[in-house]
């Protein structure tokens, strides 16, 4: 399963190496939310504090203040440079302004970011990168300064753009060679991959969807209960004893179940609709990877074919013995080697896709299996309780005796 | 569990019977008479084909029946219980220390129903509605159409030596008419309402399922008529059950002739004409009614008025007490029943929802599963297609028993609103008495201000020698109409005092059945909920511990 290179995914503090000659750790927590600001320049800070015995990084522990847009800044700048790798989601940014500073809403993006970090951290690849470093340890203001210079014209998503205008570029390009359609890869296997990727989409934001709306229910559910409850106990004072205290009774019991239903409701948010939630984003990260193997690929084949063309108009210039051979030899190698290292590029991507899909669907299959323990513990739970609350009742109800005469 | 296909790395997969016994353990018959009972077959609903299929080869990959509906059109399944008056269910597994109440749940009236074999019916039911034709003239000749139904009674009447069986067409309108009898019959009792009249019935009596809510509200009305203690005895509902053909016009419903009779008669009593200025005794046991008696309905208005707003008191009032404690005691418990009815009705849709959504997720979880499992590359997925199936499997179960449970809440809290129906007949009960009151007041101050007039008429011929002939009639007649007042004031005192004493026999009887009504209602609700939330339990734990190795790893 995941290795974390020794620290855990929740960052607890208590991480002291086994032996002088320590294996390696990285461990990082996301704590502590602050709401900082005014109006509409409102926005949340967090705490993230780094334990590591890595000799790249400044000591055993550093704290620095984060907010959303530095982890969005990271994770940009991660997919620009690792092309291939299933960089990890990032929560979503609520539009909506009344839930942005909800409690509930805080908590759980702060989850979300420290799931987020942590799978960078114990990510082979990505856990060495300088952009994870510069993150974890820049003061605020480098940070901040890094991350408007970098932004300028690029502000929220700059591969989405970049990717966008290599489309369209190339398509034009296309359209201008007289190439009608734009060149995709068809193998049989990759065809299954991006077919398997966009149905599971569609499944799991169903899943999702269903999971949302259970939480609803259980908070409807809560609501009506204790509804209920009040109601019993004013019917049952009209009655009385020792029916009017059974009612009593029962109304106390109803009141208490709403308390648990709305506990319910929000462990299902936390811990079975959130990892669906992740797990659809987590589908999306792998959409835009193949985005970005589709560019590679079709770089390659352009590359490939302008290459090829190069090679021909050369071999006629020999021919004719024209004195334009050095350039357009010289021009024919550079093409070449630019060929050759788009193929690389892409080669590259494949390969980490592959190995990135293995380790997705590990990661994915104890990822819900947690979900799916802790969302059937939640419902057990609450099951058992509803009953044992609801029996207390019954030696009530019993004592009662009928009065009509039979 | 798949079987073959998954590796079984999660200790060993519950063997195909236990799947099976999952769906049939809790009480054989209970389920299978459950399920038959309802609108859909066994084997076509949805949700409860689902686990069982699971365990026939691999059925994911044949088509699945009509999956999405099934959570989407609830109301058909269980809004709609028509025999579960033979489950019994028996909440516990059997092993708890609890004694396992064995709670017999009837069609709808539970305990209220015991009492129609004290009063002879054994049971009435309502069926077969049928559309007839009016056979007398109307304007637009074909145009009038009206449903009948057929009405079986199984009655132990000694008559007709022991148990038999009579069946009967009525309509609506021979149901209004019963009514009205009985409103009059008995007045002071608490009369169990009847079904509503509809102002667009020609219409809505096309819509099927119209017709069988009467039905149905027919059929309640009729047995909560045969299980009161008096009217249940009572010749008019014999023999609107018994009789055979149609029922004759009532004469109550002449509305027309009554209005005649009366605009006849009112000039006779405003002069003052012998025989036909005051109140017939016999008519006063009942209440003043349109029509003929326009005079007494005028003089009763001004007594009432005059109790209103007259500085005096009237010379009769509600005294007791008692009564008055209880009438108060009556407002005070309908306006905790209307409250009460209401929020059960929002407890049962929310518990309806939370089922429904339940469904819908574990369906989705099964769409997905066989998804995984047709796309499998690496044997994660088939690990993990397997444990998607865990849980939409337990899903679809646990949905299952929400609205099986529901369909029984249902049942129970309709207590609430039955009492709350008949807090209709309590207010009708107590209109009854402060009308025979208004009575008999009108009469006192009728009687004292013709014996003021006695009085002076007695006092005006004294004074004057050589009887006046005319004087001395008049003053007979006065005698007389005081003499005939006197009679009627006695009737309707009589009448007055036997209300109130039906109002009070009345009151502690539905104090009894309220008690033992809402008793079992609690006792009934509790006992369903408590069963079906240690299914539910049982079913999560069961998934709990086959994914418990995940929680371990990520300690």
């Amino acid at each position: 399963m995941l290795s974390c290179a020794g620290g855990s995914n929740s960052g607890s503090s208590a991480q002291s190496p086994r032996s002088p000659s320590a294996k390696p750790f990285l461990s990082v927590s996301v704590t502590e939310p602050v709401k900082l600001g005014n109006g509409v320049q409102a926005y949340v800070s967090y705490r993230v504090i780094t334990q590591t015995n890595l000799p790249e990084y400044q000591g055993q522990e550093k704290i620095v203040i984060r907010r959303f847009s530095d982890f969005s800044w990271l994770r940009d700048r991660l997919c620009e440079k690792y092309k291939g790798i299933f960089i990890p989601p990032l929560p979503e940014k609520s539009a909506v302004e009344k839930f942005r500073f909800s409690a509930e809403f805080i908590e759980l993006r702060r989850q979300a970011l420290d799931i987020f970090i942590n799978r960078i951290a114990s990510h082979p690849e990505l856990q060495k990168s300088e952009e994870l470093r510069t993150f974890l340890q820049e003061d605020e203001e480098a940070m901040e300064r890094t991350r408007s210079h970098e932004t300028g014209i690029f502000k929220k998503k700059p591969s989405e753009l970049m990717q966008i205008f290599k489309d369209v570029q190339s398509k034009v390009s296309d359209v201008v060679l007289g190439k009608e359609k734009p060149v995709e890869e068809t193998t049989p296997e990759y065809e299954k991959l991006k077919h398997y990727v966009f149905e599971l989409e569609d499944h799991l934001s169903e899943a999702q969807k269903h999971a949302f709306r259970l939480v609803k229910r259980h908070r409807e559910l809560g609501q009506s209960l204790s509804d209920f409850g009040k109601a019993i106990k004013l019917l049952g004072a009209c009655e009385g004893d020792p029916l009017g205290k059974a009612f009593s009774e029962l109304g106390s019991k109803s009141e208490l179940l709403s308390i648990k239903l709305q506990k319910e409701a929000h462990n299902l948010l936390t811990n079975f609709e959130e990892p669906l939630k992740d797990y659809v984003r987590a589908v999306q990260s792998i959409k835009a990877t193949m985005g970005e193997r589709a560019n590679a690929f079709r770089q390659q084949c352009e590359l490939a074919e302008a290459t090829k063309l190069k090679e021909i108009n050369l071999d006629k210039l020999i021919l004719i013995r024209s004195d334009k051979v050095p350039e357009a030899e010289l021009e024919y190698r550079e093409l070449k080697a630019e060929s050759e290292e788009a193929t690389k590029k892409f080669e590259t991507i494949v390969r980490l896709m592959g190995e990135e899909m293995a380790r997705f669907q590990e990661q994915k299959t104890a990822d819900m299996g947690l979900a799916f323990h802790e969302f059937a513990k939640g419902q057990a739970k609450l099951a058992k309780d509803v009953a044992d609350a609801w029996r207390t009742v019954l030696p009530k109800l019993d004592s009662c005796a009928t009065l009509r005469a039979k | 569990m798949m079987g073959a296909e998954t590796t079984p790395s999660f200790g060993s997969p519950p063997p195909r019977e236990e799947m099976e016994s999952l769906v049939l353990t809790d009480d054989q018959s209970t389920y299978r008479s459950a399920m038959s009972s309802s609108s859909l077959p066994d084997d076509r609903h949805p949700l409860s084909a689902v686990p069982v299929s699971l365990d026939a080869g691999d059925p994911l990959l044949s088509p699945p029946p009509p999956v999405l509906q099934g959570p989407s059109s609830p109301s058909s399944s269980f809004l709609d219980p028509p025999s579960y008056a033979d489950v019994i269910f028996s909440p516990f597994g059997g092993e708890n220390g609890q004694s396992s109440e064995h709670l017999s749940l009837d069609g709808d009236s539970s305990s209220r129903s015991d009492h129609s074999s004290s009063t002879g019916y054994a049971r009435i039911t309502v069926s077969e509605p049928l559309k007839e034709q009016e056979t007398t003239n109307s304007l637009v000749p074909g145009s009038n159409t009206y449903v009948t139904y057929l009405i079986t009674t199984k009655t132990m009447d000694p008559d007709l030596g022991g148990p038999c069986e009579v069946s009967i067409r009525r309509r609506f309108r021979d149901v209004v008419t019963l009514s009205d009898r009985l409103a009059e019959s008995y007045r002071g009792f608490f009369i169990p309402p009847r079904p509503d009249k509809n102002v667009m019935e020609s219409q809505l009596m096309q819509k099927q399922e119209f017709v069988e809510q009467r039905r149905s509200a027919l059929e309640k009305y009729l047995r909560r008529l045969a299980a009161h203690p008096v009217i249940g005895k009572s010749d008019e509902l014999r023999v609107f059950l018994q009789a055979q053909g149609k029922l004759p016009l009532p004469t109550t419903t002449d509305v027309a002739s009554r209005m005649l009779d009366g605009a006849v008669r009112l000039p006779k009593q405003l002069f003052g004409e012998p025989g036909m200025g005051y109140v017939a005794p016999q008519e006063v046991v009942q209440p003043a009614k349109g029509g003929r008696d326009l005079l007494r309905i005028f003089k009763e208005l001004r007594q009432s008025v005059a109790n209103d707003w007259g500085g005096m008191k009237p010379l009769a009032v509600e005294e007791d007490k008692e009564f008055l404690e209880r009438k108060e005691k009556m407002q005070d418990l309908e306006q905790q029943l209307s409250i009460a009815s209401q929020q059960a009705e929002a407890l049962v849709k929310a518990q309806q929802d939370i089922g429904e959504t339940m469904g819908e997720l574990g369906l989705t979880f099964i769409k997905l599963t066989k998804f995984e499992t047709e796309e499998a590359v690496y044997n994660s997925q088939r690990i993990r297609a397997a444990d998607i199936r865990r849980v939409a499997t337990a899903a679809v179960k646990a949905s299952r028993f929400y609205r099986e449970s529901n369909a029984h809440t249902v049942k129970h809290l309709d207590t609430l609103h039955e009492y709350l129906g008949l807090m209709l007949a309590v207010h009708s009960a107590f209109s009854d008495r402060s009308s025979a009151l208004l009575t008999v007041q009108t009469l006192l101050s009728e009687l004292s201000s013709l014996q003021a007039r006695a009085e002076k008429l007695e006092a005006a011929t004294s004074k004057i020698f050589g009887a006046d002939k005319s004087r001395v009639r008049k003053m007979e007649e006065l005698k007389e109409t005081i003499r005939t007042t006197e009679d009627a004031k006695l009737v309707a005192l009589r009448e007055y005092e036997r209300i109130k004493e039906n109002n009070r026999s009345e009151l502690e009887r539905l104090d009894r059945d309220r008690h033992d009504d809402f008793l079992g209602m609690l006792k009934g609700f509790v006992i369903n909920q408590v069963g079906y939330a240690e299914k539910i339990a049982d079913v999560w734990e069961a998934v709990a511990q086959e994914t418990s190795s995940y929680a371990k790893q990520s300690q």
